[in-house]
């Protein structure tokens, strides 16, 4: 059922014109695979699925899009020959792939609800195995902070412009 | 409650459609955010594979990559907004095809 939510919702992101639609679908998306997180036993994953994605950066999105006042997408006309090639090799390639997948591995079954994917497991694991590149992480968002700053401010205040 | 089995298969096809989807609407769209949109949708795709083979092989470091790539996606949301804006602020314009020029 949630993946025919995820599935709908990835549809309607491309067929919607209107940027925030798009973004409105994208957020049943990812509500969608929280609840496929939370049937898999990832009640850590879910949580932040909901709470990063769906909440931080679709609200970041959606920020953006009423900020710069985003309107109707004009379409342009794609070249014909990679609708006459693409779409027949997509579709083989996607048939091929989900025939090999369905044919390969269709006796094992994860079951639902059993992983032990318990929030103070996943700590011990981060914050033991993984300390080194979680403390990258935080560099990282870091210099991410500070380049959106300076990318986001006026031009005129921008340091290190002289024109 | 009878716990109930959802083959691998079946979600490894699910996230296989989300970054198809993905890649489609990075191709196909025209507005720079939805494109960008459609990169948060393939990674939601690949994190979908990760927490199912994690289920699937029980290691729980499936569940830590998921979260690393979360934390990755929210740096790049934030810096691509921002060149979004200074972009937009320079050129008035959201449509990629008259983006084509680095320097005005």
């Amino acid at each position: 059922m949630f993946g025919s939510v995820c599935v709908g919702g990835a549809i309607n992101l491309l067929a919607q014109r209107h940027p925030i639609n798009s973004a409105l679908s994208l957020i049943a998306v990812m509500a969608a695979l929280a609840g496929e997180y939370l049937l898999l036993g990832a009640e850590f994953v879910a949580a932040v699925q909901v709470i990063v994605y769906a909440g931080a950066i679709m609200v970041l999105f959606v920020f953006v899009i009423m900020l710069l006042n985003a309107g109707e997408e004009e379409q342009t006309k794609g070249s014909r020959v990679a609708v006459l090639l693409g779409v027949p090799g997509m579709l083989t390639g996607g048939l091929l792939i989900g025939w090999v997948v369905l044919r390969h591995s269709g006796t094992e079954s994860v079951p639902i609800g059993a992983l032990p994917g318990h929030p103070t497991d996943i700590a011990q694991l981060l914050f033991h195995d993984f300390l080194l590149p979680f403390e990258v992480t935080s560099v990282l968002i870091l210099i991410a902070i500070m380049g959106a700053v300076v990318l986001a401010s006026k031009p005129e205040a921008a340091p290190g412009r002289f024109d | 409650m009878v716990p109930s089995y959802v083959p691998l298969s079946y979600y490894l096809l699910l996230s296989g459609f989300l970054f198809a989807c993905g890649v489609v609407g990075f191709l196909i769209k025209r507005n720079i955010i939805t494109i960008f949109m459609s990169i948060e949708l393939m990674l939601n795709g690949v994190n979908l594979s990760f927490v199912a083979f994690a289920a699937h092989w029980h290691a729980l470091a499936g569940q830590v990559f998921v979260f690393f790539v979360m934390v990755v996606a929210a740096a790049e949301a934030a810096v691509g907004l921002a060149i979004i804006i200074s972009v937009y602020r320079t050129r008035e314009t959201l449509n990629v095809d008259q983006v084509n020029l680095l320097k005005l």
